[in-house]
This record gives C-alpha cells, sequence and structure tokens, in this order.
C-alpha cells in the first residue's frame, strides 16, 4: 500500500517493579489519595539523591531482548532539563546517548499482509507526576499536581517512522501490549500504564509531534485528526510547522503548545549524582528468561491444536486467555474449546467491558473445563452452558450448583416427548399446527419456541425441532 | 570553649563533672551576646531539652562518642523539623521532613544540633557575603569577612559559639573560613562521606566536612559522619563499619612525620601575598625539622583549573536549582499569571544576584552549540588535573601550599567584581576537581588575621594528611582560639 | 561580551526574570568571566576522555524493596498553596 503518511512512535509503559525507578516508594499508586506515595526523592526536596532500581533495569532489558534489539553494554543515566509542574526537580533523568538497546524490530498484520516495523531505542527513565486541572489545560484557572505517578519506571520506545496509517499505529500498540505483557514487566489494564507520543507527516509537510496519548482509540483518533488537519493546510498551500501538539481526550483535537517565543533546549548532560552500570552481563541469564512471545504462541496453537488461524490470534493476544485456554484443551478437545473461548468468553466479557484477569476472579479453567464436559456429554444444551457461564461472570459460584439450580439439566426424552405431547395437544396452538400442515414451515418456529418455554430451555432446539417435525408428520400421515 | 577538646567535654559529661544543660545554655547566651550573625537558625529549646535529657541518662549513653557536644550545622544539609534555608529568600520557611545522613549519624552519637549556620547562598561565594541573612563576621577582626561559603560554620567554632561544626566544600568552602578564621577544617575524599541530605550546588564537586579547632576533634567528627549510605550513589563503601577510621589510625601512627615526603608546588605560591607566602614556608621548615623532606614541583594544568572548575560547578548547579519554582516548598508570590511567568517572577525575586549569574552562566555553558567549547572542555580539563595530582601523590606523600592566597579581606572588598572573588578560590578549586582530600590547619597570623596551611592526599588517604597536620599542631601551636 | 538577546534567550531557559538592572550588569560581568573562561581555548584536548565521577565507580543499584513513603501531611507541610491533597499551582496558558 501506497502511502505519503509517516508515522513514528513513542511508547511510555510503566514496568511492574514494586518499587519506583530511583527511590523505593511502592508503586501501587493507582487508586491511591494523592500524594501518599512520595518521598523527599520523587517529590524533588532539595537534597535527596536517586538510586538505580536493579529490577526495572533487567526488566528494561528483557524488553529489550524481546524486541529483537541490540542491547548496549554500558547505560549511562542523562539529565533532560525543563520546567513543568509535573516534573519536580526542573529535570527529568532519563537516558541519551547510552540507552539499554538500540535497532530492534516488531511484526504487525496490515492489509492482508506482515509489516516490519522497526525500533529505533529502548531505554528507561521516570515518570513525572500528574497534572489535573479543572475544565481542558488551556482555560483552567489553576493546575493541581499529584506527584504519586512521579518516579514510575517508564520503558520507552521508540519505532522509526515505518508506520504508515492510524490503523496501523493501533494494532502495533496492541502488538507491543501484548509483548510486555508476556515479558510479565506491564499490566496494560492499569490506567494511565501506556501512553503515546506521536510523531506524523505527509509528504511536503513538517513532522508534527502529537503528546499526551493515553489510550489506544485515542491513537487512531489522535492520528486520524492530525492527517486531516495536515491534509487541509497543505490543500490550501499553507505550510504544515514543526510543532508540538497536544491531543485533547475529551473532545479529539490537537491544540498547538506553543506558548514561547523561543525553542526548548534541553542541555542533556551525564547525571552527576548516578555512575554508569555495566549491563552486557545479565542479557544470557534474561534471554533465558524470556517465555514463548505472541508469534511464536499463535503459531505453535495452529498446528499443536488445529485451530483457525483467527481462533489462534483472538486466543494469544493476551496471555491470560492464552494460558487458560491451554489449561482448558488439555482437557477438552481444543477446537470446542477454542471456539467457547474465543468466541463465546469473549463476547462475554467485551459485554461486560471487563477484563479477563477481573474475570479469572470469578471463573477458573477447571470451572469451563466442567462446563464443556457437561456440554460434551449432553448434560447439558449449549444455552445452558452459555447461562453457566453468564452466571459465574455476574455472581460467581460453581457450574454444578449452577446447573442444579436453575435446572439447566438438559430433559430425558421421556420428558421431552411429554413436553411435545403437551404442546400439540394444547388448544392456543391449534392455529399454528394447521398453518404447518398447510404449507408455512416457519409455523414450526413457534412451535419449537413453545416446547422451548414449557421445558424452560432444557431441551436441545435441534433436537425438538426434529421431533416435532416427526410428530406431524405422522399426525397428518 | 577556649581550648577544650570534644573528648575533654565527651569525658566530663559522661563522669558528671560537666553539666551538658549549663554548657549548651552557656553557648545560646554566648550567641545572644554576639554579633558575629553566624546563625540563621537556632534549635535552643530542642537542644536544652536534649541537654537535660543527656545528664539525666548520662549512663545510659556511655558509648556515644559525642554526648553532648555542641555543634553547628550549615545551613546547606537537611535537618528534619528545623528549618533549612542555604541562606537563601527562595527557602524561606522550608522544614525539611528529613535528616541528611550525617545528622542522623551525629544523632546516633549524642551530639546536640546548635543550630543552622549562615553561609553564601547556595555556597555560592568565597566570604558568606551573599547570604540573604547578612555576612557574619570574622570573629578576629568584625571589619572583614570570615570566608565562604561555610562562613558560619568556621566563625562559629572560632568564637566557641559551638565546639564543632559540619560545612561542605565545593571548591574550598571548608577550608576557605577555616583559614580565614583560624580553625581546622578538612575536605573530605570526594566519595567519602554521604551527600543524602546536602543541597547541591555541583554534585560531582562537594562533600560534606568537618571544622573544629583542633585536628584530633576534625578527625573524630570526620569518622563519625563517614557512615556508609546506599542512599548515595557517588559514595565508595569501604570495608568496616564506618567508612573510616581515623582517630584509630592515628592514635596508633601517633604524630611520626619522619620521612614523610612534601611537594611544594610553585603554582600555588604564585600571586600569593607576602605575609601569606612567609607563613607557609615557616610551616614547611618545621615539618623539615620535624623529619619530613620536602621538594619543589610543578603542576602545569593548574592555570586551567579555576575556569574548568567554574565551568562545571556552574553547569550542574543551573541545573540543580531548577527544582526551586514555589510549588511544593519556599517562596510563593501571589500572581494571576500563566505556569512560565510565575515561576520566573519567583526565581528572579528568591534568588539572589550571585546565584542568578551562575544559573545563567552554567545554562550558557550547556546549551547547544556551547556544550563542547565550555562544559565537555572543563571535563577533560579534570582529566588532565587529576591525573597531574596522582602523578605527583604518587612521587610524594602530601603536597603543601597556602589555603588561601591572602587573609580575610574586609567586608565589601570584592564582592562588587565578581571575578576578583572567583579568583580567591584558585589554591582551593584544583583538590575538588581531583576529588581528593585536603585539610587547613593555622599556620601563622598577620595583624592578628589567622593564615591556613593547606595538605593535600592522595583519594581515601585522610589519614596522610590526618597525621601531618596532628604533628604540626602539637609542635607549633598558633592559637588557643 | 555577551549580547542582550543571548542573555534573554538563556534567562528564559533558566526561567528567572531579570530586571533592567541585572541585564545591563549581566552583559559586562558575564563578558568579562566568559573571557577569562576563554583560556580554555588554548589548549589541545584531543583525544583526552571526560571525567564524569572522579571516583570511578560503577554498577550501583539497589534491590526493588518498596519502604514506607512520606504521610500526605508531611508530603504538603511545605506547599505554600495547596487544594486537598494536591499541590496547587497556577494556571498553565
Amino acid at each position: 500500500m501506497k502511502s505519503d503518511v509517516k508515522i513514528g512512535l513513542e511508547c511510555h509503559a510503566q514496568l511492574l517493579t514494586r518499587s519506583k525507578l530511583f527511590c523505593p516508594c511502592p508503586t501501587d499508586y493507582h487508586n491511591a489519595d494523592p500524594n501518599t506515595h512520595v518521598c523527599p526523592i520523587c517529590l524533588g526536596l532539595p537534597g535527596a539523591l536517586p538510586a538505580v532500581n536493579a529490577m526495572a533495569v533487567r526488566y528494561a532489558i528483557k524488553v529489550a531482548l524481546a524486541l529483537g534489539c541490540e542491547v548496549q553494554p554500558e547505560i549511562i543515566f542523562y539529565r533532560k532539563n525543563y520546567y513543568y509542574p509535573d516534573l519536580p526537580r526542573g529535570f527529568q533523568i532519563t537516558q541519551y546517548d547510552f540507552p539499554i538497546a538500540f535497532n530492534g524490530m516488531v511484526r504487525i498484520e496490515s492489509d492482508g499482509g506482515e509489516r516490519e516495523i522497526r525500533i529505533r531505542r529502548v531505554h528507561l527513565e521516570e515518570d513525572p507526576g500528574r497534572l489535573i486541572y479543572k475544565g481542558t489545560i488551556d482555560t483552567a484557572r489553576h493546575s493541581l499536581v499529584d506527584y504519586n505517578r512521579s518516579g514510575i519506571p517508564l520503558v520507552e520506545i521508540v519505532t522509526e517512522p515505518d508506520l504508515r496509517s492510524p490503523k496501523e499505529a493501533r494494532v502495533f500498540l496492541n502488538k507491543l501490549r501484548s509483548i510486555l505483557e508476556y515479558l510479565g514487566v506491564f499490566n496494560g489494564d492499569l490506567e494511565g500504564a501506556m501512553r503515546v507520543d506521536a510523531n506524523i507527516s505527509l509528504a511536503g509537510g513538517e513532522r508534527a509531534e502529537v503528546k499526551n496519548i493515553s489510550s489506544y482509540k485515542g491513537v487512531e483518533r489522535a492520528l486520524s485528526f492530525e492527517i486531516t488537519r495536515q491534509r487541509n493546510l497543505l490543500r490550501r498551500n499553507l505550510s504544515v510547522k514543526q510543532e508540538t501538539r497536544h491531543y485533547d481526550e475529551v473532545r479529539g483535537i490537537t491544540i498547538s503548545m506553543r506558548t514561547k517565543e523561543f525553542e526548548e533546549d534541553y542541555r542533556y548532560f551525564p547525571e552527576p549524582d548516578l555512575v554508569p552500570i555495566r549491563i552486557a552481563e545479565y542479557v544470557p541469564e534474561l534471554k533465558a528468561e524470556i517465555p514463548e512471545l505472541p508469534d511464536e504462541r499463535r503459531k505453535r496453537f495452529i498446528i499443536q491444536y488445529s485451530i483457525t488461524p483467527e481462533h489462534a490470534t483472538a486466543l494469544t493476544y493476551d496471555k491470560l486467555i492464552a494460558d487458560f485456554y491451554e489449561a482448558v484443551a488439555s482437557e477438552i478437545d481444543p477446537k470446542l474449546s477454542a471456539t467457547w473461548i474465543a468466541d463465546v468468553l469473549k463476547g462475554e466479557l467485551n459485554y461486560r467491558s471487563i477484563t479477563m484477569r477481573e474475570a479469572m476472579d470469578r471463573l477458573s479453567p477447571d470451572d469451563f473445563v466442567t462446563i464443556l464436559r457437561h456440554l460434551e456429554r449432553g448434560v447439558i444444551t449449549e444455552r445452558g452452558a452459555t447461562v453457566v457461564i453468564r452466571e459465574i461472570l455476574d455472581r460467581g459460584g460453581k457450574p454444578e450448583e449452577i446447573i442444579k439450580r436453575k435446572k439447566l439439566a438438559r430433559i430425558s426424552s421421556a420428558e421431552m416427548q411429554q413436553a411435545i405431547d403437551a404442546v400439540l395437544n394444547d388448544k392456543e396452538n391449534t392455529g399454528a399446527i394447521s398453518d404447518y400442515l398447510a404449507g408455512k414451515s416457519e409455523a414450526l418456529n413457534f412451535l419449537v419456541g413453545q416446547v422451548m418455554k414449557y421445558t424452560r430451555g432444557r431441551a436441545e432446539p435441534k433436537e425438538v425441532r426434529s421431533m416435532l417435525e416427526n410428530a406431524l408428520r405422522n399426525a397428518s400421515g | 570553649m577556649k581550648d577544650i577538646t570534644v573528648a575533654e567535654v565527651v569525658a566530663g559529661i559522661k563522669s558528671g563533672d560537666i553539666s551538658c544543660e549549663e554548657l549548651i545554655s552557656g553557648i545560646y547566651e554566648r550567641i545572644e551576646r554576639s554579633e558575629l550573625n553566624c546563625y540563621i537558625t537556632l534549635n535552643r529549646d530542642k537542644a536544652i531539652e536534649e541537654a537535660i535529657r543527656v545528664d539525666k541518662n548520662r549512663e545510659a549513653y556511655m558509648d556515644k562518642r559525642l554526648l553532648g557536644v555542641p555543634i553547628a550545622i550549615k545551613d546547606s544539609i537537611s535537618t528534619a523539623g528545623i528549618q533549612t534555608t542555604c541562606a537563601s529568600k527562595i527557602l524561606t520557611g522550608y522544614v525539611p521532613p528529613y535528616d541528611a545522613t550525617v545528622i542522623e549519624a551525629l544523632k546516633r552519637e549524642g551530639a546536640i544540633i546548635i543550630g543552622k549556620t549562615n553561609m553564601d547562598e547556595f555556597c555560592m561565594g568565597t566570604s558568606t557575603e551573599t547570604s540573604y541573612y547578612g555576612p557574619t563576621l570574622n570573629p578576629h577582626d568584625h571589619t572583614r569577612v570570615p570566608g565562604g561559603s561555610s562562613g558560619g560554620s568556621a566563625a562559629a567554632v572560632s568564637a566557641g559559639e559551638a565546639l564543632i561544626a559540619l560545612g561542605s566544600d565545593t571548591g574550598g568552602s571548608i577550608r576557605c573560613p577555616a583559614s580565614f578564621c583560624g580553625v581546622v577544617g578538612l575536605k573530605p575524599t570526594y566519595g567519602l562521606v554521604s551527600r543524602y541530605g546536602l543541597i547541591a550546588y555541583a554534585n560531582s564537586l562537594e562533600q560534606i566536612g568537618p571544622i573544629a579547632t583542633n585536628v584530633r576533634d576534625t578527625a573524630l567528627l570526620l569518622e563519625v559522619i563517614s557512615a556508609k549510605d546506599e542512599r548515595d550513589s557517588t559514595q565508595i563503601k569501604i570495608d568496616n563499619n564506618s567508612n573510616s577510621n581515623y582517630v584509630f589510625k592515628t592514635e596508633k601512627n601517633g604524630e611520626d612525620v619522619r620521612g614523610l615526603r612534601i611537594g611544594v608546588c610553585r603554582e600555588f605560591l604564585e600571586g600569593v601575598a607576602p605575609e601569606v607566602e612567609e607563613s607557609v614556608w615557616h610551616a614547611i621548615y618545621k615539618f623539615e625539622d620535624l623529619g619530613a623532606s620536602y621538594e619543589e614541583i610543578s603542576l602545569k594544568y593548574l592555570k586551567y583549573a579555576l575556569a574548568a572548575y567554574y565551568i562545571i560547578a556552574m553547569s550542574e548547579a543551573s541545573s540543580n536549582l531548577a527544582r526551586f519554582d514555589g510549588l511544593r516548598y519556599g517562596l510563593r508570590l501571589d500572581m494571576d499569571a500563566d505556569w512560565h511567568t510565575t515561576f520566573s517572577r519567583i526565581r528572579g525575586e528568591g534568588f539572589g544576584e550571585e546565584v542568578k549569574r551562575r544559573i545563567i552562566l552554567g545554562t550558557y555553558a550547556l546549551s547547544v552549540g556551547y556544550y563542547g567549547r565550555y562544559y565537555l572542555k572543563a571535563l577533560k580539563i579534570r582529566t588532565l588535573i587529576k591525573r597531574e595530582f596522582e602523578a605527583a601523590l604518587r612521587a610524594y606523600d602530601i603536597l603543601a601550599m597556602p589555603t588561601m592566597p591572602c587573609v580575610a579581606f574586609k567586608l565589601g572588598e570584592r564582592i562588587k567584581d565578581p571575578l576578583s572573588l572567583y579568583l580567591a578560590d584558585v589554591n582551593t578549586v584544583p583538590v575538588n576537581l581531583a576529588g581528593l582530600p585536603s585539610i587547613s590547619v593555622p599556620c601563622g597570623v598577620f595583624n592578628g588575621l589567622p593564615i591556613g596551611l593547606q595538605l593535600v592526599s592522595g583519594q581515601f588517604q585522610e589519614d596522610k594528611i590526618i597525621n601531618a597536620a596532628m604533628a604540626y599542631e602539637s609542635s607549633f601551636k598558633v592559637f588557643s582560639s | 561580551m555577551i549580547k542582550r538577546e543571548e542573555i534573554e534567550h538563556i534567562a528564559w531557559l533558566a526561567r528567572i526574570e531579570l530586571d533592567e538592572g541585572e541585564k545591563e550588569r549581566f552583559e559586562k560581568q558575564l563578558g568579562s568571566i566568559l573571557d577569562y573562561f576563554s583560556v580554555l581555548d588554548e589548549l589541545d584536548t584531543e583525544g583526552v576522555e571526560p571525567t564524569y565521577h572522579v571516583v570511578g565507580l560503577r554498577d550501583v543499584m539497589r534491590r526493588d524493596e518498596p519502604k514506607e513513603p512520606l504521610s500526605q501531611e508531611e508530603a504538603l507541610k511545605n506547599a505554600p498553596k495547596r487544594d486537598g491533597g494536591y499541590f496547587k499551582g497556577p494556571r498553565i496558558f
């Protein structure tokens, strides 16, 4: 696909360490009161000194390896000097000339084919605090600052401008998220865990940078808006300036951030309070710790379980779902398991807007195995199985107990016959019966419905239909 | 405080011969009568409370090496619950919620904090004249400066307003006031003492260090504050409990300097006032009498040291001081303007002129287009100077030179011309560039004004300069404070 | 000499508002200080490595162990302006 659009992404992902990058504050701040996860270091109090979290370094190296990058022998932290209320020291400790790694690559699916998106670099840096304002950033009278987030370790992943459309950008981010979660260093369900800055240019225009994108949908929207904005300018023979723009999530637009006359100059220099760290020696052991990643797992699922590529993709995007599937498929027919997890279960999760992680508080692989086993043996119908899944997701409980309580056990042939007799003999249904016998085959649907109602859904619709057809044929016979 | 040592005070308090409460109260009375302006903040109520507690429970405190000793703390060192201002308007009212590591160490050993001493604003100065709280006066002549930037600490010890003190030294800020005030001051090897809690001026150059009336007390204080600290990633962790054991070492070696080889660098004697040069040579001859030997040497990169030092210090400072914006602590103005404007006005009002000058120069030295010419170049010169010192200190045990090129100058004499003030640091800054330990001991007097002898040794060889200084001190007592 | 516009640009980068008097004095003083610094230009340092850390330490890291943070009150104690649990600052634009 030829395109004049060039998009590069700078992705910042929060790492799941227990303490912050440069101080021992706990990192579980997401639902906490403001300014309750801070200390002299991450608050920027004078005199406090940073100290590097070894686990954050390990995690960042793993990310670099999983993205196929060349890990560097030594890393050095630098100061990036600029001023903003959420930056407590007036500089951010980040990496500049000596990052964790360079030159990696991620494959994504695009328009029926595969594309390689090059990774320019991977490095470690600290998250700033959070700025809150009533209203929008350009109209608020005050700013409010919460430093709980200040100092959280971020791995920054920078791509080359290889992405050709907003949709590709979203696909890339999904892939990246998947890889990071597989590594166990990232939880995409946490609010603000992944933030993206995008660089976008069209042929004939300068590059605009869009900051403050914090959702996957936001990326597509922000970039679509930008492309439209830039095309409009070019169409009117106006120039697209090189500038920084802020993405407003609520209004779905980008606003120019240029408020000053002079350009910013970050005056990077090595952080004097930290020393260089040699990391080459950690690579072999960390490489060995990397689990099977999404692409490999997908390929294996197709071969090992003989499932379709579509199912394999749906099952491997989220590591929890993939693990869940394999646990179930070890006991139940893999193809059946695939359908019930990739299509049915995922559908129920989407409908309820809950994550697999949340679902697993109530639904275990064992529970799912039990349900599918009852289905395989004909103890419950497909509809019954669905009811059990929904009940567990909504209210918890165990499959056998639910089947009993809701009387979902499939009925016997005798009960079935009895139901059919009852429905056919019911005066209310004579009209439908004669319609069917007269040739209106849709009338059968009504009768099937009546049997289902009578049996309270415990009958298998297909069976009901064929038994009814037989009964009516014999009756007319 | 005249002629009494820490050992004597601690022994007296432990035995009950000295009342800690009386000692501490006496100090506060003295401070009240004084016009020296050594202190910005006094810790009177808590200190006296502590002194009473010490007197009551002294049997339980027998292991504390600084029990009841009154200590003055430079106001660039964070003290929990006590206002810490760096002598700047921009930090008015700032009370740290934590103690610097050195303060924790002092408290463990039972020392009593008298108060926070005056200094040049953010350590930027050589005379304590840039302080927002006015200058400190030299106890030997109230019309003259006490030196800087730890002027308040050195003057307090000299005047008996504390027994010992902590200062910090980035380019001479402990040694200079020690020299001008006639007391002993030591700048440790870079990386010996934890900087956690020291409000940073130039992180790659500075160290917290001890000031006292005699070398042994200085060494003991150094030992206490050298506690290992995981929170400072630039601190070397030497084996054994504390990072040093100087008192023990010096007890062992005694004060023997026979065979000590001294290097006397001629560049350090250039441009020095004749009375200072004479006094320092007398000291060197004294060492000869004691069995040491000396040779004249030349360190040719020293002429670049001052420029390199200031570029590095100002660059780091411009970044270290960026956090002072009135949002989380300090000065705030009531303005209805946007963030950048408000922020700039607060800093314009809160910082003194010297601080502004250095921030501007430091920002300039780091900026696009100038980084290679200034900051990077200075760091390369630093390499050359460091190598040259190391070579000299392989050939000689210690180097000796004047601490300052002159005696204390008059208040107001140099402050209008910043460059002339910078040039006064010419003998002290090279040592910070090389990261080496250095001590200043009184070696003479001129018209009642003290002269300081500076001794320098190799990295983590504090024992050599302490030993030599102790030998010199016992043979040639200059002041009885 | 250092030009007035350069001083203004640097003062912006450093976010320090200078008054007229300061700008005038700085033009002269900074100029002579920078002249003094130019002594470094006469030395050829080709091939010399810069010294960022004078003691040569490397590989210093800490274990990933959380410790008790400050309380919200302690964190906000020195705040000149606050709004509930937040630090309050001026508007952005």
